[in-house]
């Protein structure tokens, strides 16, 4: 009985953090609908997470990418069907492996990097400076945090997409003997709108639960040193779970029927 | 009789099983300076920040010009909170921004005359034009103290509190600190609330003193009747003595 019971005891507080968290995203989402709005704020923003994130996300594109089409190529051999890397190579990229590697890399990088922020403004006083200084902590520093991820996200995710096929290319014509014009017609005709668009919709969702975590957790940070540490890792580790799970959730109703 | 711009009433707070505030009365007349002294963790920031609606008080009444503050929410309380300036205790400047954008912060207008502004309060602070374009990260604990005093009264609002205005500063620093005070109040007719420590400050800056001891206001008067006064807390207080009714945990007797 006792572990029923402690799920129980559990479900109150977890619906109400729930209710927290819908109650954060909401407001945020009403402060972007009226001014005012802070457009430097937000192209600043835009700046942290999408350019300073290229590297990262290029990088894990590139070598996940070659490290697949190797693997299709092994597993394709022993049923005489070595021809398909670049087929299923497009695939698993665009539709699972660029967004999901993506955004956990960027979840990793900018989640962290909000909470710890936010984290260290919340334990200062900063907040509370903010607000007497008449400026809504909401607008200043969650909705553009919020905005730039959903808008800058897909932007990723289609650099992370075109740099894993090209890693797979790259593995498949220099070690693997394809024929480099030929990989790609093959790229190109397997590769379908629908997979590209799941895709980015797929980067825009990561993208607001990448900036909602790290603002969610920060701006709701304990006391001290501590407390913002804490912030970090549940931003982080609380991001990287709703990464998969809506994943799965969107990979099940796009590709699922 | 004048309606007071600040009235407290039986305002109580609890932290836990800490029942910081406990029912404190305490009015602040349009003008006025008035200091509040008390010993370390007795609730005297928690008080300022219940006044401007950081934190909720658990119980009583907050009147700002005779409006009812508590429960605002909205626009209501953006425009209560838009009548204050606050120093925080910690300074709590942002230091993602430059001083100067620190400074004029609440103000409009073009980036040249918000620097300029900006400029212009920091030499109130003793501070000069070349801390602007620096991080609040490259200051001294007390010039940042000073940058985030310049940054409550930029905007000259009509109520400013300062919290612990002087505390890590030098002697010298800390008379001007406490003339500009003394001159915001007298001449722009300001209205201040101070936290302080430092005897010297209470007697620049106030009109009037109340002491806040065991989540109350055990005492308050005019600057005048405070060396006179015959309450044992505030005599140990502003004597400054280990020995009194007033005792801190662990202390020998
Ligand atoms: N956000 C908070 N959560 C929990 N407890 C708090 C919080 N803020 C203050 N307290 C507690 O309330 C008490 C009063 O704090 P406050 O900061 O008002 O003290 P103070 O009178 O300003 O002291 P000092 O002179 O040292 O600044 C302290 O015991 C503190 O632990
Ligand atoms: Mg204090």
């Amino acid at each position: 009985m006792k572990p029923f019971v402690a799920i129980g005891a559990s479900v109150p507080g977890g619906l109400a953090a729930v209710g927290r968290l819908a109650r954060f995203a909401v407001t945020a989402l009403m402060r972007l609908l009226q001014p005012p709005w802070y457009p430097a704020q937000w192209l600043q923003q835009m700046l942290v997470i999408g350019w300073l994130s290229l590297p990262v996300v290029g990088l894990t594109a590139i070598f996940t990418g070659s490290a697949l089409a190797q693997q299709i190529f092994i597993g394709g051999s022993r049923f005489n069907a070595a021809s398909t890397v670049p087929a299923v190579t497009v695939i698993g990229v665009v539709r699972e492996l660029g967004p999901v590697l993506g955004g956990l890399m960027v979840a990793g990088r900018v989640a962290s990097a909000m909470a710890a922020e936010l984290g260290t403004m919340r334990v200062t006083e900063q907040i509370d400076a903010l607000v007497t200084l008449r400026t809504d902590p909401f607008r200043w520093l969650v909705a553009p945090r919020i905005l730039a991820a959903v808008l800058v996200m897909p932007f990723l995710v289609l650099v992370s997409n075109a740099l894993g096929v090209m890693g797979g290319w790259l593995l498949a014509t220099q070690r693997l003997g394809f024929n480099s014009a030929q990989y790609l017609a093959t790229t190109a005709r397997y590769l379908e709108a629908d997979d590209v668009i799941s895709s980015l919709v797929k980067a825009g969702v990561f993208g607001f639960f990448i900036a909602l975590m790290g603002c969610y957790h920060g701006y709701h940070s304990g006391g001290g040193a501590a407390g913002v540490g804490k912030a970090t890792t549940n931003a982080v580790v609380s991001s990287f779970i709703l990464i998969l799970l809506s994943n799965l959730v969107i990979t099940v109703i796009v590709f699922g029927s | 009789m004048t309606t007071p711009r600040i009235e407290l009433a039986g305002v109580a707070k609890r932290f836990g099983s800490r029942q910081v505030l406990a029912g404190v009365d305490l009015a602040v007349m349009p003008g006025e300076s008035l200091v509040i002294i008390g010993g370390s963790g007795t609730g005297k920031s928690v008080t300022l920040k219940i006044i401007l609606g950081l934190i909720a008080p658990d119980a009583g009444s907050i009147k700002v010009d005779g409006q009812e503050v508590v429960g605002l929410n909205g626009a209501a309380l953006d425009a209560h909170r838009a009548r204050f300036g606050m120093l925080f205790q910690g300074g709590a400047l942002f230091d993602s921004l430059p001083v100067w954008r620190n400074v004029s912060f609440a103000l409009g207008g073009s980036i040249a005359a918000r620097r300029a502004s900006a400029v212009a309060n920091l030499a109130l602070v003793g501070l000069g034009a070349d801390v602007a374009d620096l991080k609040p990260a490259e200051l001294s604990g007390g010039m940042q103290k000073r940058v985030a005093l310049a940054r409550a009264i930029a905007a000259r609002p009509p109520i400013i509190f300062f919290d612990e205005p002087t505390a890590g500063l030098d002697p010298i620093t800390a008379a001007v600190i406490n003339d500009l005070i003394r001159e915001l109040t007298t001449d722009l007719k300001i209205t201040a609330v101070t936290i302080t420590h430092d005897m010297h400050s209470v007697r620049t800056v106030a009109d009037r003193v109340a002491m806040l001891h065991g989540g109350t206001i055990i005492w308050q008067g005019p600057l005048a009747s405070l060396d006179g006064c015959d309450n044992a807390y505030v005599r140990q207080f502003i004597t400054g003595s280990a020995h009194g009714p007033i005792r801190m945990p662990g202390a020998q007797r």
